[in-house]
């Protein structure tokens, strides 16, 4: 009976990281209780992990067709760039009330502008040319982040009205704003993915594209559309972050490429396409922000642990290719059956 | 038992064999001598597989005693099997695509002979041997993957004799074969079988080889049913002990006089697959396309359902003309297609047989981007249950149906979207005898119900039972056309062969 259950809970990648992100919780708050469970530390990390809990978003639904989407980093960058280019030269620092809510308004715009057209342009170079998503976005990453380089100059830029740190530190009734921004847009993908025709044919499309060719789907259209919506995530990222650092800078988050592929598929999102579910997706960003501040108070450097996380994503990989990827391996009778 | 041999090469007995509380195999037996060529006859699920996997030591029986030539063996495993000389031929052959025939032929006898250096001088001699031996002419040189599917079937049993195959177990042999391929195969049989090799045929498609078999021994859910002299079968038997009940093809109705036409292809050309295609279709019709492998009837399948892009021609259905090379507006036009590769290129196999059904009404069912579940979900359920599709759970993966009913999950797509024109592919490929009936009936109910269909097959049996005319394809030419009441299967083997 107690086998039973374990090997229900490993089928299902959702509550094995449940357990994960329980015990990673349990263990940090053990080492250091004073610290990792005292309020200003869990506050900084509600603050903390929007940012790339974003990306993860963005990350999940290209892994979902079987492709990725590595210039999300970049897309961030570029977008948040425009928009604080246009925020230093219409509004500065100076400006208060309508105005520069205004002016956040369509910085705003901007950068989600910039994040569909740089979205279009991975769509494009993979639906219609037909290039493999990791080595197109590989390369258009490289693009948007040059863009942002020559526009800037390689500097950060500055200056903006105070109501731009809103976005990232502000709280509504108490609760972070990247956190409602991040609740709100993880809800938002879940209804995409769970009540759409649109997230129905993106689980076909991964889990067989030869089929959802001869099915007629409109395959190009379709990941047109996936490329095109992580780029408007990977925009809304870089808000985040400007806001956040209270300026914009071509080689910010440079670490968050891998964290959020890391977080995909500790999630439980199949590299391979055709499954991948938003709870996963939450319950391991959740679970990379216990070990990632636990990490900190326990003085672990930053190489360190981008050591950690590349270790954490092949050992992932490769338990989830036993257990998950290949149900079968999983569902072989026990003796007791 | 009826074996002549005091000892022979193989001799199961009382093997049994459960998955999961399953019985695949159920207290069978069976003997095989030196030389003989024994028929396993069974239906998808009838626990053939399982037998092959216990012989070649794959897979462990339960209970049971398996020997080879009189010596009762222990727990065996591959490296056992191969070494008593018992090998396998799937039907993908497990050949090197890049490799040369004599490479190939060569190098399952040269890993066992534990040799680390790789040298090229024995490999030849040894494939030409085999070859010899075969009575086969193949360039020992040529890369197995420009060879055709019949060749490189004959790679796979010399690199089987490579290995001093005492008994050779093809899996499913004649499926891709044309007719004349299978008389070469069988042609070959004979040397093997004069030269004391046995082979044991597995397939539920055994009619063709029954001529050089000395026994038939039929399985059905996992139990022997039957076990007797070839001489004392015919694919009419075979199939009643098969199914266990009799299955007979009548002809289509004819077509109404007043039927309009439906689908008309006007020189339709595509280099170096096909040419100058014309032909009509009317509403009502089920029209056959059939030639040998490599004869364009799979590209121009394709062409139809816009997968191909011709190089030129017209297509019309109804009054309107039908853009080319595009599927979405084939979709549009009211064409379904019903690929020949249903795992890969039919079915979503880890989603459930619901989304697989559904996925071709997405739009129908959906408001303002949202998806209506449980109106797509009744829709599909009443299709599922129109095709009498076998399925406890249809919120299963697909992947646990049988081929049968994952080839009608794949109609039951079509037919959902209200198609005036359906192009079947290879229609019943791998799906079981008594499956294949009921599509033939659903076939037959879609063209009463005024629906056009295509079928493209080469198996001369269901082209006769299901089609009104038959375009007979040679080297991407159409190079004739009959009538399906008007020709017998002799008369169009020999239109396609000769």
């Amino acid at each position: 009976m107690r086998n039973l259950n374990l090997a229900a809970l490993v089928a299902s990648p959702e509550a094995r990281l449940a357990v994960i992100a329980v015990v990673v919780f349990a263990v940090m708050s053990a080492l250091s209780p004073d610290r990792f469970l005292s309020v200003q530390n869990l506050t900084s990390m509600a603050f903390q992990f929007p940012e790339f809990a974003i990306l993860s978003l963005a990350m999940l639904l290209t892994m979902l067709t079987g492709g990725i989407d590595l210039s999300v980093v970049g897309i961030a960058n570029l977008s948040a760039i425009v928009a604080a280019l246009l925020l230093t030269a219409f509004a500065g620092p100076e400006a208060t009330g309508g105005a520069a809510v205004l002016w956040l308004a369509v910085a705003l715009l901007a950068a989600l502008a910039v994040g569909a057209v740089a979205g279009l342009f991975n769509g494009v170079a993979i639906a219609v040319f037909g290039l493999p998503p990791i080595l197109a976005t590989l390369g258009s990453g490289l693009i948007f982040t040059g863009i942002a380089v020559a526009l800037t100059g390689g500097s950060a830029l500055m200056g903006f009205p105070g109501v731009v740190a809103f976005l990232g530190n502000g709280t509504v009734l108490g609760v972070p704003a990247p956190l409602i921004l991040f609740a709100l847009l993880a809800a938002g993908m879940a209804w995409l993915l769970g009540r759409t025709a649109f997230g129905l044919r993106v689980q076909m499309y991964g889990a067989n594209p030869l089929a959802a060719r001869f099915a007629a789907m409109d395959v190009t259209g379709l990941l047109i559309r996936v490329y095109l919506l992580s780029g408007m995530l990977g925009a809304l990222a870089g808000m985040v972050v400007m806001s956040r650092a209270n300026s914009a800078k071509a080689d910010y988050g440079s670490s968050y490429l891998l964290l959020a592929v890391l977080i995909a598929v500790l999630g439980g999102v199949n590299p391979y396409g055709g499954y991948g579910r938003v709870i996963g997706v939450v319950l391991a960003v959740l679970t990379m922000q216990f070990l990632s501040s636990g990490l900190n108070m326990l003085g672990v450097s930053n190489f360190a642990r981008e050591l950690i996380w590349g270790g954490l994503l092949i050992f992932v990989m490769i338990v989830n290719t036993r257990l998950v990827y290949r149900p079968r391996a999983a569902a072989k009778p026990g003796p007791s059956a | 038992m009826s074996s002549s041999h005091a000892m022979p090469l193989i001799s199961i007995d009382g093997v049994t064999k459960t998955y999961a509380g399953i019985t695949a195999l159920d207290d069978v037996g069976l003997t095989i001598g030196a030389g003989e060529a024994v028929c396993l006859a069974g239906e998808n699920g009838s626990g053939k597989s399982t037998l092959i996997k216990i012989l070649a030591g794959v897979e462990r029986p339960d209970r049971g005693r398996i020997g080879f030539a009189g010596v009762e063996q222990g727990p065996l495993n591959p490296r056992l099997s191969a070494a008593a000389g018992v090998m396998v031929i799937f039907q993908d052959f497990s050949l090197f695509p890049n490799l040369s025939v004599a490479e190939n032929i060569a190098f399952s006898a040269s890993l066992a002979s534990h040799r680390r250096l790789f040298r090229r001088s024995p490999v030849r001699k040894l494939a030409l041997a085999t070859l010899n031996r075969v009575g086969v002419d193949l360039d020992p040189d040529a890369p197995v993957e420009t060879l055709s599917v019949a060749h490189k079937q004959l790679v796979a049993i010399c690199r089987a004799l490579a290995c001093d195959a005492r008994l050779i177990i093809m899996d499913e042999p004649t499926t891709a074969l044309t007719e004349r391929e299978v008389r070469v195969l069988l042609d070959i049989i004979r040397r093997l079988k004069a030269d004391g090799v046995a082979v044991l045929f597995v397939s539920h498609k055994l009619a063709e080889v029954l001529e050089v078999c000395e026994k038939v021994v039929v399985l059905r859910n996992g139990r022997k049913v039957i076990e007797g002299p070839a001489a004392e079968f015919d694919a009419a038997s075979l199939t009643r002990h098969m199914t266990g009940r009799d299955v007979a093809e009548t002809p289509p109705d004819p077509v109404p006089a007043d039927a309009p036409v439906l689908l008309q292809v006007r020189n339709l050309t595509k280099a170096g697959a096909f040419e100058d295609v014309t032909f009509g279709l009317r509403a009502g019709e089920v029209l056959g396309i059939s030639g040998l492998l490599g004869s364009g009837r799979t590209s121009l399948a394709k062409a139809l359902f816009g997968l191909v892009l011709p190089d030129g021609g017209i297509m019309t259905v109804g009054d309107h003309s039908v853009p080319l090379g595009d599927p979405l507006a084939a979709a549009r036009a009211g064409i379904g297609y019903v690929p020949e590769d249903r795992l890969t290129e039919g079915l979503f196999l880890m989603q459930s047989i619901l989304r697989n059904v559904g996925v071709g009404r997405l739009d129908a069912h959906s408001s303002a981007g949202m998806l209506d579940f449980a109106a797509l979900g009744r829709d599909a359920t009443d299709w599922l249950r129109r095709l009498s599709v076998k399925a406890p759970d249809s919120a299963a993966p697909v992947r646990s149906l049988s081929g049968g009913n994952q080839q009608r999950v794949v109609l039951a797509r079509w037919l959902a979207r209200n198609p005036r024109l359906l192009v079947l592919n290879g229609p019943s490929v791998g799906v079981d005898v008594g499956s294949k009936a009921d599509i033939h009936g659903i076939i037959r109910d879609l063209s009463r119900r005024g629906l056009g269909v295509i079928v493209i097959s080469d198996d001369l049996p269901e082209l006769l039972a299901t089609c009104h005319r038959i375009l007979v394809m040679k080297a991407g030419r159409i190079t004739g056309e009959v009538a399906g009441r008007e020709t017998t299967e002799a008369d169009l083997a020999h239109r396609l062969a000769s």
